[in-house]
């Protein structure tokens, strides 16, 4: 039945766009978890506390990652798709690609943006105090509150529907479309 | 609008009994003056705005240690923004607002300091702990209206502010300033 399109297997991504994909995956699992936890905490904990400032640092980081690996997929191909690929399916890999880019950047931002508005700068690491962009505002922290959790809903669906493709490629149309981004998997 | 001038008469009837009194009390402009704490949680700073105090100050920059100051504040007003972590903080393990609804500043003495500078040295009291402490204050004259402005470190366990699994300075730092900016009129 489905047969690779060629023993070789389709081009893989660079070492460097595999490191970034992977590193900003575990980052962002990290940084969804701890918000789903910190979040439920109830009242006022140090734990809580400290799950913030962790979050907020990964987010930050993830902010900055998603930036130089945008930079350099602007300006490095991606490999081909297989090419039994479907059109409409060409054209989904491509649009929900391009929406967890910019979820990359929108949910940190506006995390971001929701501690300025909170009035709770954030520090990077506890040692650099990175500026507040916005003043102190609560009708603006409540709307970016919503902003940042619907966002992260958003993209916990789109990461939900990218493995899921993920998988099908695989183990479904076995076109060895997952060895562009896991070298060691054929 | 009935309260606001019932708080007017109010305010001229004190302000007229005061001078009548003899007192050198100035008015102070609650609306204009702010008291804040700051705390440091992993090194963010995290401000908090008390929203309720009375104030009493008279001064007079030409003879400072004549001076006098008479803070009380209503620690249950403390803002953090967030009502979920302002109804923590009134509790027993920060607060404990209900057993200990003020804190407290009198000052003892006045010495000026250079310039427009002054050290109040005074005994501050929170959560029941009374501290001794040295407050230097910048005064500043304009119109007919006199602030004064400072920031005082302070360590929160010497006030037991912080209690249990809080009392770990790792999260939130034992090192707390208040900062203040208290507007008078001009006598």
């Amino acid at each position: 039945m489905a047969t690779r399109p060629s023993l070789a297997g389709p081009d893989s991504y660079s070492r460097t766009a595999i490191a970034f994909h992977w590193l900003i995956a575990l980052l962002i699992v990290c940084g969804f978890a701890l918000g789903w936890v910190m979040t439920d905490i109830p009242g006022f904990t140090p734990t809580k506390l400290r799950y913030f400032s962790w979050h907020k640092w990964i987010g930050v980081t993830v902010f900055g990652l998603a930036v130089l690996r945008i930079l350099w997929r602007a300006t490095h191909a991606a490999p081909p798709l297989p090419r039994d690929m479907s059109a409409w399916q060409r054209v989904a890999a491509q649009l929900v690609h391009v929406l967890l880019y910019a979820l990359m950047i929108a949910i940190p931002a506006s995390g971001y943006l929701y501690s300025s508005a909170s009035n709770i700068p954030v520090v990077y690491l506890g040692l650099v105090r990175l500026p507040m962009l916005i003043s102190p505002d609560p009708h603006l922290k409540a709307v970016l509150k919503v902003v940042h959790v619907t966002l992260n809903y958003g993209l916990l669906a789109l990461v939900v529907l990218h493995v899921a493709a993920a998988i099908k490629h695989q183990w479904v149309d076995r076109d060895g479309l997952l060895s562009r981004m896991i070298p060691f998997i054929k | 609008m009935k309260v606001s001038f019932h708080r007017t008469v109010l305010a001229a009837f004190t302000a007229v009994t005061l001078s009548a009194a003899g007192s050198a009390f100035a008015q102070v402009d609650l609306a204009k003056s702010t008291i804040t704490a700051t705390s440091k949680q992993m090194n963010v700073p995290v401000e908090g705005k008390f929203n309720k105090f009375t104030a009493q100050v008279a001064f007079d920059p030409a003879k400072p240690a004549e001076g006098n100051a008479q803070f009380s504040v209503d620690v249950g007003s403390y803002d953090l923004g967030d009502e979920s972590y302002n109804s923590e903080v009134r509790g027993k393990d920060w607060f404990d607002a209900k057993t200990y609804p003020n804190a407290t500043f009198a000052s003892s003495a006045i010495a000026p300091a250079g310039g427009n500078q002054f050290k109040v040295t005074g005994k501050l009291t929170i959560k029941g702990k009374a501290q001794t402490v040295v407050v230097p204050v910048t005064v500043t004259q304009q119109g007919a209206t006199q602030s004064f402005d400072g920031a005082l470190p302070i360590k929160r366990l010497q006030f037991d502010i912080g209690l249990g699994e809080w009392k770990d300075t790792s999260t939130v730092a034992d090192e707390v300033v208040i900062k203040f900016h208290i507007v008078a009129a001009h006598k």
